[in-house]
């Protein structure tokens, strides 16, 4: 049951694109149509499936303080989590060559489809993210680990697809020329980004929905002491901090 | 800004050199035209400092590894550059992220993977791919200077107003005066918008801020959706 809400959690409420920004520039650049989108996708799955969980290991195993242990006792006291950065890029750049080459050998119409994705994911911001994420979440073991992986890849893929398809079907309205592109895209993703909001009190079995329209009742001398606390933090764990309260009181 | 700075040392800054600088910042800022590096950027500038604070940390990562990548751009085997781009990009990075926490520990949780994010920002690499692999340190120094500035335009402009209007403050200082002693404007009845300090927000800023640049230049406008 964790696994399961740690699934549609990564899908759904900590959505790459629409809660933490990542992956802005494929997902922009990528978009035009939605078979190139669905291409990029899949291509961004399949990676974080691999490497979230490799990371995951290296992080246990190498870089966190203390991971050295399994060596002998003398190295208990080294911390390497300085060389974070520079090994999780390599890990990610060796295994987009890595996967690259053996579907070009196994599987000749897969990479065909996605071939040239391939070499671009190696620069896409929601895979290093996603390893950054991961490691920042302290996940207990590998399993959670590869969940939360495919989960995000999951919730990347819905977005470049929905925006996608939004894209071929805007071009045949007016848009003032000067948001033409761009601009409107940016407006757009923002506008879905408020709707994939919505899916904030999914997991607190709806305890959260009727909340949430009290915090916006509320008459404004009430609603200055109720957002700092909430939104002065960071936007991705604002959500997580309103569900560790509720989760809080469910168990009380 | 970049004028003022440059004047003293006449030869190095010839007006080519300028431009390399001036250019990025306007009509062809890495963000709103050349469409890079938004990925790291949105998510921290729901406040002015941590906005500067990012700026800042690109600005130097790409006007170093521009220089260190000119420098090797004889010596690196085409096969290999972008391994070698993105170990030159983590390396930069290590540094920015070691001395923030040394310095700034708050800001430095508060902009978590943030930081790390840079390596991949589109920006670096893609000025190490189109101009540093090509051209002489100086040169490169200098675009990497200006591109980091274009980009920390935006996120600052983003930041501003994300912060006034979200929560009254610039630089945590309240400017519109306090909401829970209603003083300042807010004795007037005014309200923050604690939207603005959501996620969505950020993209829709943007998104005005670029239809706003392409209807003061009317050759930025793309023909096709």
């Amino acid at each position: 049951m964790d696994l399961l809400q740690l699934f549609l959690k990564s899908i759904f409420i900590d959505n790459m694109v629409f809660a933490t920004f990542l992956g802005m520039c494929s997902y922009l650049a990528v978009s035009k149509k939605v078979s190139t989108a669905v291409g990029l996708g899949a291509a961004v799955i399949f990676v974080m499936l691999v490497t979230v969980p490799l990371n995951y290991l290296l992080d246990q195993y190498l870089l966190r303080p203390g991971a050295l242990v399994w060596l002998g006792e003398e190295y208990v006291d080294y911390d390497l989590s300085f060389l974070t950065f520079i090994l999780f890029i390599a890990t990610i750049a060796t295994m987009v060559q890595l996967v690259e080459m053996i579907v070009e050998k196994f599987a000749p119409a897969l990479y065909n489809s996605l071939g040239i994705f391939l070499p671009l994911i190696a620069v896409n911001c929601a895979i290093l993210g996603g390893s950054l994420f991961m490691q920042q979440k302290e996940f207990n073991n590998i399993t959670e680990a590869t969940v939360y992986g495919v989960g995000s890849g999951i919730g990347w893929f819905l977005a470049i697809l929905a925006i996608g398809a939004i894209r071929e079907k805007i071009r045949y309205s007016n848009v003032p020329p000067a948001f033409r592109g761009l601009g409107i895209t940016f407006i757009l993703t923002g506008l879905m980004a408020i709707g994939f909001m919505s899916f904030g009190g999914m997991l607190t079995g709806g305890d959260e929905a009727p909340k949430k329209e009290v915090v916006e009742a509320i008459p404004p001398t009430e609603m200055k002491e109720v957002t700092p606390v909430e939104e002065v933090k960071s936007d991705s764990t604002a959500v997580e901090t309103v569900k560790d309260s509720l989760t809080e009181i469910a168990q009380n | 800004m970049a004028d003022t700075k440059t004047k003293e040392k006449e030869p190095l800054f010839s007006k080519k050199n300028l431009g390399l600088v001036k250019d990025p910042l306007a009509d062809n800022n890495p963000i709103t035209v050349q469409v890079l590096g938004i990925c790291s950027a949105l998510a921290i500038t729901a406040e002015l400092k941590a906005s500067v604070i990012m700026a800042l940390s690109v600005i130097f990562v790409t006007a170093m590894g521009n220089v260190v990548i000119s420098l090797m751009r004889n010596i690196i085997p085409n096969s290999i550059r972008i391994i070698t781009q993105l170990v030159v990009a983590a390396t930069l990075v290590i540094l920015v992220d070691l001395t923030l926490k040394a310095f700034v520990p708050d800001l430095a949780k508060k902009l978590s993977v943030f930081i790390g994010l840079i390596i991949t920002n589109c920006i670096i690499m893609g000025r190490f791919e189109a101009f540093a692999l090509g051209n002489t340190p100086w040169k490169s120094f200098l675009d990497g200077i200006g591109n980091g500035l274009g980009y920390g335009v935006i996120l600052v402009i983003v930041g501003f107003f994300r912060e006034l209007l979200g929560s009254g403050k610039l630089f945590g200082i309240e400017i519109l005066g306090n909401p829970v002693d209603k003083t300042g404007l807010y004795a007037l009845g005014y309200e923050n918008n604690g939207f603005m300090l959501l996620a969505p927000m950020a993209l829709i800023t943007l998104g005005l801020i670029i239809g706003f640049q392409r209807s003061r230049n009317k050759s930025l406008i793309e023909e096709t959706h």
